[in-house]
């Protein structure tokens, strides 16, 4: 037998050896943290992050992404696109039933999409680009676009478009309807109790489409409000599960380290939280570009990274974090060098005006953040007030404009177009929101780049528009990038299989299974 | 005594509605827009999203127009419409109002019987090391922030000695019922209870203690002493019982202190009570929740006090009530 075969079969057998062992066992109850309790289940009506964690188990979207953001098969079994990449045909899958028995149909879809168009900000603009959509027959849906979109087959995760039961809430006063409470989905697991304030039970669906799963009976999702609580608790035994951002970072070291625990920083390529801190564009010394390049020089990411993440996340190059779509490091950089700070804050005519900063009111980890941030922009002579908020306070500060620096972070959701260009459009520029373009940047340049790059084919062609759109942005500092940020998912290691794509915990247990 | 009762009453109402006004128009004045918390990330930023959303929950109407709204349901028994739950706020703590309730009420028990114990034994033996040792240990827990010394609890309790559960009201999953499940509550309420009535016990040890020592000079106690009554008796029933009207007074002024004090027990200890219902609600700028907490947390302050003011009485029938 030649060695090249032998080596392929030891490999082989190297490869299907621990496959075998790791052969899913049925059974058996995760407890999970949830922080803060969502204030619903319903995913088509609130869309924040603890409800897509715990109804991603109930609900299901047409499609899950790969951690390579690949689609992949959900309740929709196949698709394909037309040349003209302006029709998306999918084929649903057959045999699917809600968790009262009635079955998933094409109806269901319409019908879902429809009131997402009202209820989920995120889902209606994602339609924007749809005609029509058509229901040949009870499994098949056509979607017909009025122009090519890039990112359109990126759009249907169970966060960003829960299937709804039509049968359930057509012709009912979707704010009030009872199921709201209840939640019924096609997902793995069904809703089964919510004592407010303590937990949320899931329960394993024994009707669900996808045969032998789940492999676990039963979710409790603990609601423990305290950081320093939700510690103690995995540490205690009480809990197998701390989703991505449940402790404080420099927990994350002490707890990674007890026995039979297992740490992961996978499953959140699709949000790619990148943090940064907004510049107002607008006003003052951060209106000069040298200023704002000053600041992308004066503070030391490394260390942000290394002390204060302790080790956790990556130092951003730009505007799309390395984990998205058309990604290139290809731009200008920006090391930590206070001398080059110094020096284009002295060629900018900086005479120390005071510059307010907003910390992120996200816990101790981000107010540490603060204060180190405030500190390299002082070593440097920037005169920086800090201005201490809550959320909602901030947000209201950020939204209003009245801000100088103010830190945040955001989701990418796995394409330019959908996460990224919507912080730099002068479209996007809007007093009283937050979230869009507060910073006030205008570039006509950049602003037809992501309008062409939302629309252009083949794919090459969309790079290449991303790519000098990285490029221009990297340069003219509308925002100062700082960490793509991790959060890392512990857990017992008993606890397997648990994240198996690129939105991680929030795609529900249905792979994960106990090796009691 | 029942016109005094019915006349509190009436007063008790008078005042919760001034207090619902205050608090509307206070709630408003933090910044902040409920519409925008409630939007999330990617809704935030889509004004139609945002603007829909006040129109569903009457924040784009004038604010004495959202005032009228509010008191007319409240008079009529209708906490209204919780903006970020999506519940009836009546709901929502009537939920919750049980288990703060459990907590509290254990804790100023305990506050209670403890201080008065350990404050009567420093005056009894006091300038002797007893009494060193109880008013340092009172100050200590008097020092100390609720929080450290839940924090401390739970390290020393929970993760060290293994005794104590560290958070929650009940073992989840374990579905357990009737005593067991008494016993279980009992065994999650011991640390919040303990923490939250440690600090009220230290501040009850030190006026049962002071206030006592007071007594003991005046001359109904020499008199007693005279008639040669034992110092037990003369403890007891002169000087602790004139010596506990200023400790009721404390008590009944504590009770909305109580609640107060609950939030951080409550988050720290992760127990579903209406602390931290309000402590929720006021991060998201959900007026009507916060609304709701404080006209049942007032209402609450107000029975205590009535309560007080009942107990004063049977602590010293010289007080009359007054008409």
């Amino acid at each position: 037998m030649p060695k090249r075969v032998l080596l392929g079969l030891l490999l082989a057998c190297g490869l299907t050896a621990p496959a075998l062992a790791q052969e899913p066992k049925t059974g058996g109850v995760i407890n999970a943290v949830i922080q803060p309790e969502p204030p619903g289940l319903m995913l088509a009506q609130v869309q924040n992050g603890p409800t897509q964690m715990v109804s991603g188990n109930i609900f299901e979207g047409l499609l899950r992404y790969s951690p390579k953001l690949e689609p992949l098969p959900e309740l929709a079994e196949s698709w394909s696109v037309s040349e003209d990449a302006k029709t998306y045909t999918f084929k649903l899958r057959k045999g699917v039933t809600w968790h009262d028995g009635k079955p998933f149909t094409a109806a269901d879809v319409l019908f879902s999409i429809e009131m997402l168009k009202q209820t989920h900000a995120r889902a209606r603009t994602n339609l924007a680009q749809v005609d029509k959509i058509e229901t040949p027959d009870d499994y098949t849906v056509v979607f017909t676009l009025k122009q090519p979109f890039g990112p359109f087959l990126g759009i249907f995760e169970v966060g960003s478009m829960p299937m709804v039961p039509k049968h359930l809430y057509d012709g009912t006063d979707w704010k009030t309807n009872p199921y709201n409470n209840a939640p019924i989905g096609t997902g793995p697991f069904m809703f089964k109790e919510w004592q407010k304030g303590s937990f949320i039970r899931l329960v394993k669906n024994p009707n669900y489409h996808e045969k032998g799963k789940p492999y676990i009976d039963e979710i409790y999702w603990q609601i423990i409000p305290d950081a320093a609580a939700r510690s103690v608790a995995f540490e205690t035994g009480k809990v197998d599960v701390l989703p991505g951002g449940s402790v404080e970072n420099f927990d994350v070291p002490r707890l990674s380290k007890l026995k039979d625990t297992c740490v992961t920083g996978a499953g959140w390529e699709f949000f790619s939280p990148l943090s940064w801190l907004w510049l107002n564009n607008r006003q003052g010394p951060l209106a000069d570009k040298r200023v704002r390049q000053a600041i992308m020089y004066a503070i030391d990411r490394d260390f942000a990274k290394d002390v204060i993440w302790n080790g956790l996340g990556k130092v951003a190059t730009g505007p799309s974090a390395s984990t998205i779509k058309y990604y290139t490091d290809d731009v200008k950089k920006y090391p930590y060098d206070p001398a080059k700070a110094k020096a284009l804050l002295k060629d900018a005519g900086y005479k120390g005006e005071k510059i307010r900063l907003l910390p992120l009111a996200y816990g101790e980890t981000w107010q540490r953040w603060g204060e180190a941030v405030k500190q390299n922009l002082q070593d440097v002579g920037i005169n920086i007030e800090t201005i201490a908020t809550d959320v909602a306070g901030g947000n209201q500060k950020i939204g209003d404009w009245d801000y100088d620096i103010a830190f945040t972070y955001l989701y990418q959701y796995g394409d330019p177009a959908l996460g990224v260009g919507r912080n730099y459009i002068s479209s996007n520029i809007a007093k009283g929101q937050v979230f869009n373009n507060v910073e006030g940047y205008s570039n006509p340049e950049i602003d037809k780049l992501f309008a062409d790059g939302a629309v252009a084919t083949p794919d090459s062609k969309r790079k290449e528009i991303y790519e000098k759109a990285q490029k221009i942005l990297v340069e003219d500092v509308p925002v100062a990038w700082m960490l793509e940020l991790q959060f890392p998912t512990i857990t017992r290691c008993k606890v397997k299989n648990l994240i198996t794509t690129g939105i991680g915990v929030n795609d529900g247990f249905k792979d994960a299974w106990l090796d009691k | 005594m029942l016109s005094f009762v019915a006349q509190r009453v009436v007063k008790g109402v008078i005042v919760l509605l001034a207090i619902v006004v205050l608090n509307f128009f206070l709630i408003r004045l933090a910044p902040g827009d409920p519409a925008i918390v409630m939007a999330g990330e990617a809704g935030a930023s889509d004004q139609v999203f945002v603007k829909q959303l006040r129109e569903k929950f009457g924040l784009d109407k004038p604010l004495p127009e959202q005032l009228f709204i509010y008191v007319k349901g409240v008079i009529t028994l209708d906490l209204g419409f919780s903006f970020r739950q999506q519940a009836p706020v009546a709901k929502l703590i009537g939920e919750r109002l049980p288990a703060t309730l459990l907590l509290t009420l254990t804790a100023f028990a305990i506050s209670l019987m403890l201080g008065i114990l350990f404050g009567s034994f420093a005056a009894r033996f006091a300038g002797t090391f007893l009494d060193t040792a109880i008013t340092v240990f009172a100050l200590i827990f008097y020092a100390m922030p609720i929080f450290w010394v839940a924090l401390m609890g739970i390290l020393l309790f929970s993760v060290t000695m293994d005794w104590l559960p560290s958070f929650g009201y009940e073992t989840v999953g374990a579905n357990l019922t009737g005593f067991a499940h008494a016993v279980d509550v009992a065994k999650h309420l011991i640390m919040p209870a303990m923490t939250l009535g440690l600090f009220f016990m230290a501040t009850y040890t030190r006026m049962t203690r002071a206030s006592m020592l007071e007594v003991k000079r005046l001359d109904f106690v020499k008199t007693a002493r005279a008639k040669g009554l034992s110092d037990a008796v003369i403890q007891r029933r002169h000087v602790l019982r004139n010596a506990l009207l200023p400790v009721v007074t404390l008590a009944g002024v504590h009770s909305g202190t109580l609640i107060g004090g609950a939030v951080i027990t409550e988050t720290v200890f992760a127990w579903p009570g209406i602390g931290r219902l309000m402590y929720d609600a006021l991060l998201q700028r959900d007026y009507n929740l916060l609304l709701g907490v404080f006209v049942i947390c007032s209402a609450m302050v107000l029975i205590f006090n009535l309560i007080t003011d009942l107990v004063y009485r049977l602590v010293d029938p010289r007080i009359e009530f007054a008409s």
